[in-house]
């Protein structure tokens, strides 16, 4: 029964984690629908920043890089948007293999820069201990991804409802003709969605260096879960990734614990299947006048 | 008007899980053939290692160290006095592609023999190809057994030259119940079903087998798991990057290796590197070689291949790749010719002295014979041997001679 009770804090960590890996995508994919699929490349990206940090900050490299990741991924986002997808926009399915390519490119660019092998980012010593929660032990690393995850989405929250600049983003997302003679400037405002939704994955990916790997591939092993949160949350919601990733990592963690982790994975995908032949649209719709 | 966002289709989420599995076919068609390769003043060999995707940090280096040995020989006037020439193709973490490569290889490019294959899954995707063009696959990589492809030299130690000393060591040592994790496909499944035969018949109890698909990183729910069913050690058969996060995410919930040791058979030099040797200093892992081992043969080749690749360590994979290059032209040189069949008849009981020490090739099995060695990962990374077989070991792939192993095979 106590391992039972501890899937709950594995459920909300694994949740916190699909969380982090999500948010930049509720920005580039539920903000602007761009189904942006080097956004796992992005997260690789801001682990790599980690581990290059390492040089020069030490131990706290994971600390150091949480803003630089986030600047360097969300410039990255930034270049992709300016040089390729904002030719792309309206063609959804163009979208989806020019950005693969550029995942593919990205990938093959860290494997030659960095090398095939995995790479190291030592945790700081002050997130290598755990707490007995439920009688079972809660790593320092996961509490502090939660309190990451929190943060990030305290903040993405902050900027979209209070913000001059989040306003007009909501604005371009709900009618972007009306926002454009309204005088924002849309093109503008997609760059910084862009560059924010980028560096959100840099952001993430610091994170995933405290326990997972660090390497080329970093970013295949995520993306899919990002965009099953995105689409299962209902585009363009914050409040819908937030309730659909902790959903999927309660349902992860409890059917891993019943069966295995291959077939957490099928049940997972069969409810996230399921669920959309119910609800098309996800948990949570962007109620717009726009004729679109 | 022009619509600058589209309308969200909910199988958008699935696009592009459909895209990563999508890439890469089988090469359907069959066609004899021979042996050709030996054309011109040069004569070609393949290697196909993934030089891409989740299994590119492991065979990457094994490509490396075949590349040494193909140099060296090369150095020396290379075989019947042509240079070698690599062929090099990329296997991308993908097993249909292993399969098609190894075809374009064969066919096109009329190679004498092929280098390559780490995962049993791409061996076993290759094996048909190989046999029905009757050509020749080196596979450098421990692995499974219950197989002996009449087309496969297997330079890699089979299951009674790594995963039984490595159960002996275990036993040896009072570990009564242990706990299996393995990566979801074909060598850990093989694998645990002989550890489970050998537990049975040793006294040894197994408390839980689970299995995680290749490319896993989320490890909380089985530490978990491991945790509530406190075993007395792990035997380890992940691949990949998932050893990583496992070491990560064990480790952070606190089991180190004086707590929990977890036996790996698939983690050498290269592997500890990227999981941290934090993470993993003290567990033990079962293999033949290590970048320790003494003898001049090894000296020399730590020396060559760091000469080549700077701060690089050499690993058992890598030094079984660049073995069966060595033995594949001892065998030609033998032979006098790259033909098949000549080459297959050279090899049988041909023996050399290599890295791990004296290496001789079994005539029926085309397995090698090899030492069996426990080693114990060091802070610096890398691994001191703690325990060896002494005497090379018979490679045994179907485990004839050991009586608990019947009706495995």
């Amino acid at each position: 029964m106590t391992t039972l009770l501890n899937q709950l804090p594995i459920g909300l960590s694994i949740g916190a984690v699909l969380l982090l890996i999500a948010l930049g995508l509720t920005f580039t994919f539920g903000q602007m629908g761009v189904i942006n699929m080097a956004h796992g490349e992005f997260i690789m990206a801001g682990a790599y920043t980690a581990y290059l940090l390492q040089d020069w900050a030490g131990s706290q490299a994971v600390l150091v890089a949480l803003p630089v990741a986030f600047a360097v991924a969300g410039a990255l986002g930034w270049v992709l948007e300016r040089t390729a997808i904002r030719h792309f926009y309206g063609r959804p399915l163009d979208t989806l293999l020019l950005t693969w390519g550029v995942s593919l490119v990205l990938q093959q660019a860290a494997r030659d820069i960095f090398g095939a092998p995995n790479v190291q980012v030592v945790a700081p010593s002050w997130l290598t201990g755990r707490v007995e929660v439920l009688g079972g032990a809660l790593p320092y690393a996961r509490l502090f991804i939660m309190a990451l995850a929190l943060a990030c989405v305290a903040g993405v929250w902050l900027y979209l409802d209070r913000s001059r600049q989040g306003r007009r983003m909501r604005a371009v997302v709900q009618n972007r003709e009306l926002a454009a003679v309204s005088g924002v400037a849309t093109g503008r405002v997609d760059q910084l969605t862009f560059f924010i939704g980028s560096g959100l994955a840099g952001v993430a990916g610091v994170a995933l260096t405290l326990i997972g790997p660090v390497g080329p591939s970093l970013g295949t092993y995520y993306i899919v879960d990002a965009f099953l949160v995105v689409v299962a949350g209902g585009l363009g919601q914050l409040r819908g990734a937030v309730i659909a990733a902790v959903a999927l990592g309660m349902l992860n963690s409890f059917a891993e614990f019943w069966t295995d982790a291959s077939l957490a994975k099928v049940i997972v995908f069969a409810v996230v299947i399921g669920f959309l032949q119910v609800r098309p649209q996800g948990l949570f719709v962007l109620r717009s006048r726009a004729l679109t | 008007m022009r619509k600058p966002f589209f309308r969200p289709l909910a199988v958008a989420a699935l696009l592009p899980a459909a895209l990563l599995t999508a890439c890469g076919g089988e090469s359907g068609d069959g066609a004899n053939g021979g042996s050709g390769g030996n054309s011109g003043n040069t004569i070609k060999v393949g290697v196909l290692h993934s030089l891409s995707g989740t299994m590119a940090i492991s065979e990457v280096t094994v490509k490396n160290s075949e590349m040494l040995a193909i140099e060296e020989i090369n150095a020396k006037g290379g075989v019947l006095g042509k240079k070698l020439e690599a062929v090099t193709e990329d296997g991308a973490s993908d097993w249909p592609t292993f399969a098609q490569k190894a075809q374009k290889l064969i066919k096109k490019d009329k190679v004498a023999t092929v280098f390559g294959g780490w995962t049993s899954a791409s061996r076993k995707a290759m094996l048909p190809v190989f046999e029905r063009n009757k050509a020749l696959l080196w596979y450098p990589v421990q692995y499974e057994g219950l197989e002996s492809s009449p087309y496969i030299f297997y330079t890699g130690a089979t299951t009674n030259q790594q995963i039984v000393p490595g159960l002996d060591y275990l036993k040896e040592k009072g570990k009564k119940k242990i706990y299996l994790v393995g990566s979801d496909y074909v060598f850990p499944r093989t694998a645990n079903k002989i550890i489970k035969a050998y537990a049975k018949a040793n006294g040894m109890e197994v408390l839980g087998e689970e299995y995680t698909p290749l490319g896993h990183t989320e490890y909380s729910t089985l530490v978990n798991k491991i945790g509530e069913a406190k075993p007395d050690a792990v035997f380890n058969t992940l691949n990949g990057d998932s050893n990583v996060a496992f070491f990560k995410q064990l480790k952070s919930a606190g089991f180190d290796a004086a707590k929990l040791p977890v036996m790996s058979v698939s983690i050498a030099e290269e592997e500890v590197k990227g999981i941290g040797v934090q993470n993993i200093a003290g567990q033990p892992v079962a293999w033949n070689y290590y970048q320790t081992t003494a003898g001049e043969q090894n000296a020399a080749f730590v020396k060559a291949f760091q000469a080549k690749h700077k701060g690089a360590v050499t690993s058992d994979p890598m030094e079984a790749g660049y073995n069966a290059v060595h033995l594949w032209a001892a065998a030609v040189t033998k032979a006098g010719s790259t033909d098949v069949e000549a080459v297959k008849k050279a090899a049988a009981g041909l023996s050399l002295d290599l890295p791990e020490g004296k290496v001789t090739i079994d005539g029926p099995t085309q397995h090698v014979h090899k030492t069996a060695r426990i080693g114990v990962i060091q802070p610096d990374g890398l691994i001191k041997e703690v325990w060896s077989s002494k005497e090379p070991i018979k490679p045994d792939p179907y485990l004839k001679s050991y009586p608990w192993a019947t009706g495995l095979s």
